[in-house]
């Protein structure tokens, strides 16, 4: 049921390597490459964050642990190209693809300072009632799933399925990840930030009063 | 019912040459010849984020916390409308909340599934906010990493983890230094370090 991106909680994975402060330089010519490359081809929108955080997950969980960042996201955007018809197999195994006009919606220059700026807001107007409020104790789905298609996309990190916290904020209605990605339609539903206590997920918390929050949608929930 | 797997040989990616560099010429060289990329767009692109948006504008923000308790209140109760008022906005940063470190409480901001982050205040993230072991680590013993960072808290403090699993991004607000009374902003802006706004380091004393 999980993927292997749900690493939350995992243990055995060694020290955190901290960096120096400030800007973080993007890296060798190939990375660079990598982050224009798909920040790009995504301003086509032939696909939703949600669709493009999906594909990532869905590689093979070798290739994810061993892959860097950027070569995660390189692997994405070749399967979300051939996933979406924007480029065959055959053109991908050559190496090369026959010349062709400018596509519709090719994002160009000019187009990447506003669409940077202007980002994709996340938050819809919905007929879906809020169900819950801050202070409300909930119980999370489990497992954690994606409860229209096995294997799925879904942002309930497995290490907070079936626990029990309390919500702590409302963020309006929100696209639902588990359909976007899947190209389901974007039904979007409350989301709140549940908190739980640290002690009630790993058994024992590193100090009193610590806790995790998580941000999560109205299904994923039931009262508790 | 739809199924989604696709085993290993089934993944177009694996078609192309698997050397990173290679790998990434060859996808470009189709993406651009088929006319489905703009290289001007990627020079812009890049443009961006290695030259304009970076950490100091998040520390814009925490500064005129500081010094503002109007602008503070705003921020903690609409973050976009507030930073809107600095000209911060953009891609990854369109749901913010901030979140104030206080005696009480200590925030920390991770992504356990992917390695979200707010773009618009603090830049591409750092390799360490993406690593496995931040991720992994950061819910379950987020004392042990600060360690790491060389951050331990006071007695009574207690530690809230946000993990960034929605469009929401988390800005935190780190406690203003002792002895940094009497700063102008620009003074205050250079104390508030990335990872202090991440919540792995705290805000520079000052000099």
């Amino acid at each position: 049921m999980s993927r292997v991106h749900d690493m939350g909680g995992r243990w055995g994975d060694g020290p955190v390597v901290p960096g120096p402060q400030g800007m973080v330089p993007v890296g060798a010519e190939w990375q660079r490459a990598a982050l224009a490359l798909t920040l790009a081809a995504g301003g086509l929108g032939a696909w939703s964050i949600d669709r493009s955080r999906h594909a990532r997950e869905c590689l093979a969980p070798g290739d994810y642990a061993r892959f860097s960042y950027y070569e995660k996201w390189i692997a994405a955007l070749a399967d979300l190209v051939v996933a979406t018809g924007l480029v065959s197999r055959a053109e991908l195994a050559a190496g090369a693809a026959d010349p062709a006009p400018p596509h519709p919606r090719l994002f160009t220059a000019d187009k990447v300072a506003p669409a940077l700026a202007r980002g994709t807001p996340y938050r819809r107007e919905t007929g879906v009632a809020a169900a819950f409020a801050p202070g409300d104790r909930v119980r999370t789905r489990l497992p954690a799933r994606n409860a229209f298609v096995p294997g799925g996309h879904t942002r309930l990190p497995g290490y907070a399925a079936g626990q029990v916290g309390t919500v702590i904020l409302g963020h309006g209605a929100h696209v639902l990840p588990d359909a976007n990605a899947h190209g389901l339609g974007e039904c979007p539903e409350p989301l709140y930030t549940v908190a739980f206590a640290a002690a009630d997920l790993w058994g024992a918390a590193e100090g009193t009063g610590d806790e995790v929050t998580a941000d999560l949608w109205q299904s994923y929930l039931e009262p508790a | 019912m739809p199924h989604d797997h696709s085993h290993d040989d089934d993944h177009p990616h694996a078609l192309l040459p698997p050397e990173p560099a290679l790998r990434v010429k060859a996808l470009q060289t189709i993406l651009v010849g088929k006319g489905l990329v703009d290289p001007e767009a990627m020079e812009a692109i890049l443009e961006t984020y290695e030259r304009k948006v970076g950490p100091h504008l998040g520390a814009q923000v925490v500064a005129r916390a500081w010094v503002d308790p109007a602008f503070r209140g705003r921020l903690l109760a609409d973050a976009n409308a507030a930073m809107a008022e600095l000209g911060i906005a953009g891609r990854q940063g369109e749901h913010v909340v901030a979140v104030e470190n206080t005696a009480g409480t200590h925030n920390m901001v991770v992504c356990t599934l992917c390695s979200c982050y707010p773009w618009p205040l603090l830049g591409i993230p750092p390799a360490w906010y993406k690593s496995d072991a931040y991720r992994a680590r950061a819910v379950r013993e987020p004392r042990r990493v600060l360690a790491e960072f060389g951050v331990t808290l006071p007695e009574g403090t207690k530690v809230r983890v946000w993990d960034s699993t929605a469009e929401v991004r988390y800005l935190v607000v780190p406690m203003r230094p002792e002895g940094s009374e009497g700063l102008d902003l620009a003074a205050l802006a250079a104390l508030v370090t990335r990872d202090s706004m991440i919540g792995t380091g705290l805000a520079g004393a000052p000099a």
